[in-house]
């Protein structure tokens, strides 16, 4: 058994981890909220130059050809530098989405600028709160014009393409490429919670969609979602890995009652539970990513089970990271509060606890399902 | 990443899994039947005798001592295969094996050695621990028991307590206070008694779950020969280390049954309403936390792995998998509980599931205390995985009979 990452993809996350600690500290993020900035330009640049874009977007279309875990590499040291890319809408999501539905011509048009960086993508799936599941869709494609309106959507400000999800008159979902610089398309800022992640809402009035058509929409969406559900683990494994390393190193540097604060039990207790809870979930992730490049059968619940995880371990690691500094982790010199909003951003987007919990179930039962008929 | 068995770990597991093949069904035990303790016992020292005679006793140990001389992977290869089937490997066999011989081997004399390893490895002798005392449990270097020298021997006074089929044991290994003027741990001396010896009293405990299998054992005035001594006098304390980095290694979860997924398909089959127990989306929410939780563990267990079988030492990594198993195997068999809603506090004769749930959610509670409590694994976690100050002692340094 080898259950690990090869030396290869250590290399990899070393090299990522070089140049975001680098170009993207603290201080930078800082900078971006106080200039108002959606994205860290020069950042996406560089990344994309590194590869790390294309990272899993096949050769022949302007991409590395790596596998999936090695994307997933990437998004673990992108949540540790909690990075202000649109990483996660881009590649994750749209250009995923364009290699699991995209015609031959759809991929050879697309794939290489996103993997470059030139093209910023991103994927327009919710409603508001009430879900996405057909049913409630308003947002509808009649004669390849895309009508209704598409929110909260990540990045949409900076992003000249969208991938849309809507319904096609018949009660059937459809997935399509949108863009977003037609006159017919509308997009109003909201009130982010996540500084470092913009969100909009999008209007669309006549704008023509091209689907993506090489498989039913639905199963796309779903086998999509579970993809991303995989690299957004990696990014809460290492944007909660982050949390508590920030804790323990105040916690060893803070002295309280005439010690450091680390020395109290209530603190070491407390650290070591987000230990455990980071290291089952990125031990989970590592299961999902292998199911995500090898175990198609397996990728459902595997997927949802990492997920949940995940944020698990994240949500704790954010709170509690603040908890340990005290009140200096309430101000916006402190880093803890990038996290502190990453995390909820990370536990809503591609649905919520609820959401994957009932996947989870679903997708044991339909592994399980010749078990079930036994009992 | 693979999950595949290297050559050699592929080889080796062909070899375990005929062997056991050929071997293992006659010595299984009777499922859905509980045994005298007696007989179990000696049920189990014959297997232990057969896997001996086979050279699968003790993987581990080094062939000098009748040891297969074998690596970490080895053990752990024969160990999956071995837990196919349900054979009598209780503490008075995983005793000797993973505590008792360790210790002797590092510490001991070459006459000890001669004296114990071959009939331990055989099953000719049983083992218990005699290391908890009432006032010293996760704070084991406070034990009180005496042990005085007399001429040739120790007279040994005390009271030890959780000693595992003590009642059933030949042989104790046994941490008494040889020098209450030191500090507490460097007045420790670590000892191999025989449980026939005059003075030793066992009585079983009245525990919560019914079971009596462990015990408070008494000492008075029971004389040990020197001879029994290992390990310098006051060099009790690094054996005892010995001894628990043994019990670490040999910890962490294990799937108890069918798991959480057993109890995904029990609440799809119970009906509610006009539906199932897993219509409920407040049912499907704790289902789901606890099935990702339990398959955490179980990956976690492969990256474990995968670091041993390259030679690596986990160290206090092992803790995560007990700490994290221990608490969610209480929490799930009270979850179970809940699921079977008045069903799952009382139950008729033939409901068997719901009384191993019982068994479970009382059993879960010794587990999150015994072999490192809760509380002593974050220590651990928190200190040697996370570089955290050790915990401030009052009694460093102080002679014991001045605490």
């Amino acid at each position: 058994m080898n259950f690990d990452l090869s030396d290869e993809q250590k290399m990899l996350a070393e090299q990522a981890n070089g140049l975001l600690a680098e170009r993207s500290p603290p201080d930078r993020l800082r900078q971006l909220i106080d200039a108002g900035a959606e994205w860290d330009e020069p950042l996406w640049r560089e990344l994309a130059e590194m590869g790390f874009l294309g990272a899993a977007i096949p050769e022949q279309f302007g991409g590395v050809g790596m596998t999936r875990l090695d994307l997933a590499v990437i998004s673990e040291e992108l949540g540790r530098a909690n990075a202000a890319l649109p990483f996660f809408s881009s590649i994750v999501l749209a250009a995923e989405a364009i290699m699991l539905a995209g015609s031959e011509e759809q991929k050879a048009r697309w794939l290489p600028a996103l993997a470059s960086g030139d093209t910023i993508a991103t994927f327009a799936y919710a409603e508001g709160p009430g879900g996405w599941t057909a049913d409630v869709l308003t947002a509808q494609v009649r004669d390849g014009v895309l009508d209704g309106q598409k929110g909260p959507v990540a990045d949409a400000g900076i992003a000249s393409l969208a991938i849309v999800l809507a319904h096609d008159g018949s009660g059937q979902p459809t997935l399509g490429l949108v863009s977003l610089d037609h006159p017919g398309v509308t997009r109003t800022k909201l009130a982010s919670f996540d500084q470092l992640r913009a969100h909009y809402e999008l209007r669309f009035d006549g704008v023509p969609f091209e689907p993506l058509a090489a498989a039913p929409a639905d199963e796309v969406l779903a086998k999509l979602f579970d993809l991303a559900a995989v690299q957004a683990a990696f990014e809460a494994v290492g944007g909660a890995d982050a949390c508590l390393k920030m804790a323990r190193d105040y916690a060893m540097d803070r002295q309280i009652f005439g010690r450091p604060l680390a020395g109290y039990q209530a603190i070491k207790h407390k650290l070591a539970d987000i230990f455990v809870a980071i290291e089952l979930a990125r031990s989970s992730a590592f299961y999902a990513a292998w199911a995500a490049t090898y175990g198609e059968e397996e990728l459902p619940a595997a997927a949802a089970a990492a997920r949940l995880s995940a944020t698990g371990a994240f949500e704790q690691a954010a709170r509690e990271n603040i908890q340990v500094h005290g009140g200096i982790g309430y101000t916006f010199e402190a880093n803890c509060h990038f996290y502190y909003r990453r995390e909820r951003t990370l536990a809503t987007a591609i649905g919520n606890r609820e959401v994957w919990a009932n996947r989870l179930i679903d997708s044991f039962l339909t592994q399980n399902a010749n078990v079930a008929e036994v009992a | 990443m693979d999950f595949t068995d290297s050559p050699e770990e592929a080889a080796f597991r062909t070899e375990a899994r005929n062997w056991l093949n050929a071997n293992a069904p006659a010595h299984e035990l009777p499922r859905g039947v509980t045994l005298d303790d007696a007989d179990e016992v000696a049920r189990g020292t014959a297997w232990q005798r057969r896997l001996a005679e086979a050279g699968y006793a003790g993987i581990l140990l080094p062939q000098a001592l009748g040891g297969r001389g074998g690596t970490i992977m080895e053990a752990v290869v024969f160990g999956e295969e071995e837990a196919r089937f349900n054979l009598p490997k209780g503490p008075y066999i995983i005793i000797g094996l993973s505590m008792a011989l360790p210790v002797i081997a590092k510490h001991g004399t070459p006459e000890q050695i001669e004296r114990f390893a071959a009939a331990t490895l055989l099953g000719d002798l049983t083992w218990c621990q005699l290391f908890s005392e009432p006032a010293a449990g996760s704070d084991l270097a406070a034990v009180r028991t005496r042990a005085v020298k007399d001429g040739d021997d120790w007279v040994v006074n005390g009271q030890k307590v959780w000693s595992s089929w003590a009642h059933l044991s030949d042989w104790g290994i046994l941490i008494a206070r040889t020098d209450p003027s030191l500090p507490k741990h460097k007045g420790l001396s670590f000892f191999v008694v025989d449980m026939k010896t005059p003075g030793i009293d066992v009585r079983p405990i009245r525990q919560i779950s019914g079971a009596s299998d462990f015990n408070e054992t008494f000492f008075t005035d029971v004389r040990i020969p020197d001879s029994c001594r290992i390990g310098a006098v006051g060099e009790g304390w690094a054996c005892a280390m010995t001894v628990l980095t043994g019990e670490r290694l040999n910890q962490g979860g294990s799937d108890n049954g069918e798991g959480i997924g057993g109890l995904i398909h029990y609440a799809a089959r119970t009906p509610r309403g006009r539906g199932t127990a897993l219509d409920s989306e407040a049912v499907r929410l704790s289902l789901a936390m606890a099935y990702a939780e339990e398959q955490a563990e179980r990956h976690f267990q492969s990256r474990m792995r995968t670091m041993v079988s390259r030679g690596e030492n986990p160290g206090a990594m092992a803790a995560v998998v007990k700490l994290a198993f221990a608490s969610r195997y209480q929490k799930t068999a009270g979850l179970a509980m809940e699921l079977r809603e008045m069903a799952g506090i009382a139950h008729r004769p033939e409901e068997a599931d719901t009384a191993r749930i019982w068994y479970d959610y009382i059993w879960s509670t010794a587990l999150r205390i015994a072999g490192g409590a809760d509380e002593v694994l974050r220590n651990q976690i928190s200190e040697r995985v996370l570089g955290m100050p050790g915990d401030i002692r009052a009694d460093k340094n102080v002679p014991f009979d001045q605490l």
